[in-house]
């Protein structure tokens, strides 16, 4: 249950939300992107209510799912140029984006554009995952615990090709994830969600610092015994 | 006699592939409409369901005295092939759709596909495998209750297993039935072909 829930994100920001499961962290996700509707008030962003047309409103919200989710019917190149093709690009514009950003995250264009997802690795369909939602450059991005199906060193190498890739941009970010050191690393500030209530929120050092007994048992949780 | 072969098996794959095109282009829409709206899908389901449990010299039946698609001849034929090629087809595109990965379908709505891209694009390329096996049915059981329909005059392979069977005629009887019981072998390989190309 969520009630009440305002985080505000300047633009430009990235913001990870963390949160116990259950917490309420996906459902701010879907609530976001319109996959579920609220059963009272509304949800907006910008001050402006999340209704109307949401198909439009999605095609410049990227999203970043917990499972890659890729079509499989679909080769590698016609998965990420899913977005572009809908907002009418022209195909060498497409071809073009798709390259650059491949290349960021180390999947030679040439070797992977004709292949299939079933042919790819858990972490390759992730990086095509992540190209997908990032290729049209949208303003906000959603992710949904995305690396958390990983071991860890893929999981690792996705981050460190993920914050690659924001750097630069300007994209707006929601993170959400139930791993603190994740957070701390892809997230300039961290929101700490319970019960469907923000009960932290602030810049990284702020929030290792908190007082607040979650806070604490998060970064206990987090530490790595000697 | 080889002439009169070859004129009732072609005859019949006309009467079996008009029927079976009509219905798939009937059913596949309907399935779709069943996934879309599954309270009304429910009962529209359940409608055609009975409609497959009525014999099928019943159905030749009770067509004949209806206007306009009854009477005598290979039309009454066809659209008793056609009530009995939706199920099938109907039941097997709203499995097929109901069958993809939820967040597939979810990545689809939240990369902003209308319902109508997403289907175009997504759920009925998936579905493929699945609508395959629902024409393969559906033909081959068209292929058998086609013969029967000679009964109402529809003509095909049923007209020389009837005479076959008046005239007490072996021969004539297997010059019927063994052309029908190759067809539906040939048209089950087909189809089977066709749901392995979709599903790899």
């Amino acid at each position: 249950m969520i009630r009440d829930l305002t985080l505000r994100i300047a633009p430009g920001e990235s913001v990870a939300l963390i949160g116990r499961s259950g917490a309420g962290k996906t459902t701010v996700l879907r609530l976001l992107n319109g996959l579920c509707a609220p059963s009272a008030g509304n949800v907006s962003i910008d001050g402006v209510p999340l209704r109307g047309d949401l198909v439009a409103r999605r095609r410049r919200i990227g999203t970043i799912l917990q499972a890659p989710a890729l079509f499989p019917h679909r080769s590698f190149f016609d998965n990420v140029a899913t977005v572009p093709r809908l907002l009418g690009w022209a195909e060498d514009r497409i071809g073009d984006a798709a390259g650059a950003m491949l290349e960021r995250l180390e999947m030679p264009f040439e070797r992977f554009a004709a292949r299939f997802p079933r042919s790819l690795s858990g972490g390759e369909q992730q990086r095509v995952g992540i190209a997908r939602a990032m290729i049209a450059e949208p303003p906000l991005l959603l992710c949904d615990e995305p690396f958390s199906a990983l071991d860890p060193l893929v999981r690792r190498e996705l981050q460190d090709a993920f914050i690659r890739l924001r750097q630069g941009g300007d994209v707006t970010m929601l993170f959400v994830t139930h791993d603190l050191a994740e957070a701390l690393r892809v997230g300039s500030r961290i929101a700490l969600i319970e019960a469907g209530q923000i009960v932290c929120d602030a810049p990284r050092d702020a929030f290792l610092a908190s007082p607040l007994p979650l806070v604490r048992r998060f970064i206990e949780a987090a530490r790595i015994p000697s | 006699m080889t002439s009169e072969i070859l004129h009732a098996t072609a005859q019949h794959v006309l009467i079996v592939a008009v029927a079976v095109i009509v219905a798939a282009a009937a059913g596949i829409p309907i399935g779709v409409m069943c996934v879309r709206h599954p309270r009304s899908g429910r009962v529209v389901l359940r409608v055609i369901d009975v409609v497959q449990t009525i014999p099928s010299l019943a159905l030749f039946g009770f067509l004949i005295p209806l206007p306009l698609i009854g009477g005598i001849g290979i039309r009454t034929a066809i659209v008793a092939l056609i009530l009995y090629s939706l199920l099938p087809i109907v039941r097997n595109t709203v499995t097929g759709i109901n069958g993809i990965d939820p967040l597939v379908r979810e990545a689809a709505i939240v990369m902003g596909m209308t319902d109508n891209q997403r289907l175009a694009r997504v759920e009925l390329p998936l579905a493929l495998p699945s609508i395959f096996g629902g024409l393969r049915i559906a033909t081959v059981i068209a292929i058998g209750v086609a013969t029967i329909g000679a009964a109402v005059g529809g003509g095909g392979l049923g007209t020389l297993i009837f005479r076959g069977v008046a005239m007490v005629d072996t021969a004539r009887i297997l010059a019927g039935a063994l052309p029908a019981a190759g067809l539906a072998l040939v048209a089950d390989l087909l189809f089977a072909w066709l749901e392995r190309l979709t599903s790899s």
